[in-house]
């Protein structure tokens, strides 16, 4: 009876319903690919498949669509870096002791995250109609500098600051959040080596406020990305707005879509890896270990690892059984 | 005689309601190591706070090295330091924390190097010779590369005292630095502010350490309910002490 604990078997649980709902979910996949791929419907009296990939195919590198996504990227890259700089700007005011200050900021939140992103894009479309010049001077006094907001104001304009503005009251707040998360502590040891306020912010607060700052950031990049498609509203050039353009004379109005929804869907991709690395890179002593990449976690999966971290593995395991 | 290095008179703070320092008198000479001790509450962390001006004092005189800590003196009126003088000021006072308050985003180097860097001005090559000698003498020459989170408590709190030492303070302020350290790992600290001591370095330290106090401090303060119940050398503190609340306080705590 008293057998030697080393030499016994270990018998792992095991997990049926693992692999019922394993089963399940393989056989829906085979749907969908099937459906997708492999099947066909009948329009105007002809067999076609049901989604229409080589037409996808075809639109899928023409001009007018790449150069709708450029501006796509563009216009996002515009909203978010303006977005992020008005964040951090705020999310400073809204830490002021100052009740100017700090309420102004305040009421900015307060208004463009309290009205339709929708109705904000049309109104700065429109702006020029309010305003058809702009000139900044000194109250009742000359003008130093003046636009003139017809010719000035084109889609993209409209559509950057838009947007631009719009995302920096999300971003406010987003800053906020990763500012108070920082412990009170760590301004005090920077106060106390001399540091003022400005480089304790620089330095100490905000490099550890990225850590909550930047995943609902990369959030907020891929919202743009997609709400981006809102500018087509105002007639600027982006992804959707040349893709509604070719289906209005073609017709073809599902793979087009199709079309738009996979180049946003390759960008959103791209950007997510960019977060990845962009989360690594700021969990630098944060973490004991470093969240693995892509990679190495595939070759774990793959039992692609050192054979003698095996072993003692094994060795662990089997001490414990 | 020697020079004074703090010069407390009658300081008092209240936070809201709550009178936590009742008018403090206390000197501290240069080269001398102070003692604080007293039960939680009695308001010495506070003290020591006010003295590098991370808490404004509400009245009383407070100076360091004969300068007025967060105040200018116009004739009868104390005009309010700006944020550039405080923190020149304070760029000479060294602290040292309860819970270490190390930059987490930085090594162990980078921790030490970053105030001589980036306040002072020093040039990078200089400052980091500096910080791997500081670092040798706190004992922790092979960390220099290690993050907080890679150190131990002990390990943490010897590197935040090399922090502080970067800046070549003229007077040192520790606030309960060996409190939040498991018992094993007290003696390194210790051991570090042992030889800080030696050296002749102005210590200001609020602690619990009672052994300490006795055999570093040239002088050990208590404080209960803000204010100074007794103060003078370690034996007559802490062996031989007069007032009654010093001798209920020694008791519970031994």
């Amino acid at each position: 009876m008293s057998r030697d604990a080393s030499e016994m078997k270990v018998v792992p649980v095991r997990h049926p319903g693992r692999w019922v709902a394993s089963a399940v979910v393989l056989v829906l996949v085979a749907m969908l690919v099937h459906s997708l791929f492999f099947s066909t419907t009948v329009r105007s009296g002809q067999r076609q498949p049901r989604f229409q990939w080589h037409i996808i195919d075809s639109y899928f590198f023409t001009a007018t669509v790449l150069r709708g996504l450029e501006v796509t990227i563009e216009i996002t890259a515009i909203a978010m870096a303006g977005g992020i700089a008005l964040g951090v700007l705020l999310a400073i005011m809204r830490l002021s002791p100052n009740p100017i200050v700090s309420g102004s900021a305040w009421v900015y939140v307060w208004f463009f995250r309290g009205t339709p992103l929708l109705v904000q894009l049309i109104f700065w479309y429109y702006a020029a109609y309010l305003f058809p010049s702009f000139s900044i001077g000194l109250p009742f006094g000359p003008a130093l500098f003046h636009i003139n907001l017809n010719t000035t104001l084109t889609p993209f304009v409209a559509a950057s600051f838009g947007f631009a503005i719009n995302e920096g009251a999300y971003m406010a707040e987003i800053v906020r959040a990763g500012i108070l998360s920082v412990d009170e502590g760590q301004t005090e040891a920077a106060q106390s080596i001399g540091m003022s306020r400005l480089m304790t912010l620089r330095l100490i607060v905000l490099p550890q406020a990225m850590r909550v700052i930047i995943p609902p950031t990369g959030n907020e990049t891929i919202s743009m990305l997609k709400n981006s498609a809102l500018a087509s509203v105002v007639t600027l050039g982006e992804l959707l707005f040349n893709v509604q353009e070719i289906y209005a004379t073609n017709y073809k109005t599902i793979p087009l879509l199709m079309v738009a929804s996979l180049w946003y869907l390759i960008v959103t991709s791209v950007l997510m890896v960019g977060q990845f690395y962009l989360e690594r890179h700021y969990a630098r002593g944060s973490a004991r270990q470093r969240p693995p990449t892509f990679w190495s976690r595939l070759a774990r999966n793959l039992r692609i690892r050192p054979k003698s971290q095996n072993a003692s593995f094994l060795a662990a395991g089997r001490a414990h059984a | 005689m020697p020079d004074v290095m703090v010069e407390a008179a009658g300081v008092r703070k209240h936070f809201g309601l709550n009178e936590v320092l009742k008018g403090i008198d206390m000197t501290v000479d240069a080269g001398e190591v102070v003692c604080l001790i007293g039960p939680s509450g009695s308001g010495k962390s506070t003290f020591l706070r006010c003295i590098n001006h991370l808490e404004h004092i509400d009245g009383g005189t407070l100076t360091v090295d004969g300068e007025l800590v967060g105040y200018r003196r116009h004739g009868d009126r104390l005009h309010e330091l700006r944020d550039k003088e405080v923190c020149a000021r304070r760029a000479s006072i060294g602290m040292v924390f309860q819970h270490f308050n190390l930059f987490p985003n930085m090594t162990a180097l980078g921790n030490i190097t970053v105030g001589p860097i980036r306040v002072k001005g020093e040039p990078r090559e200089q400052v980091r010779d500096q910080a791997v000698a500081l670092l040798r003498r706190v004992g922790l020459a092979d960390k220099a590369d290690a993050y907080p989170n890679q150190l131990s408590g002990g390990q943490k709190q010897r590197v935040a005292i090399a922090r502080a030492l970067a800046m070549q303070p003229k007077l040192m302020l520790f606030d309960e630095p060996t409190s939040a350290l498991d018992p094993e790992l007290v003696g390194d600290v210790l051991e570090v502010m042992r030889g800080l001591a030696g050296d002749g370095l102005t210590m200001v330290v609020v602690t619990h350490e009672l052994g300490f106090a006795r055999e570093v401090g040239d002088r050990v303060v208590f404080m209960d309910d803000g204010v100074i119940v007794e103060s003078g050398s370690p034996t007559e503190v802490l062996a031989h002490p007069r007032e009654e609340r010093t001798k209920t306080f020694l008791a519970r705590i031994l």
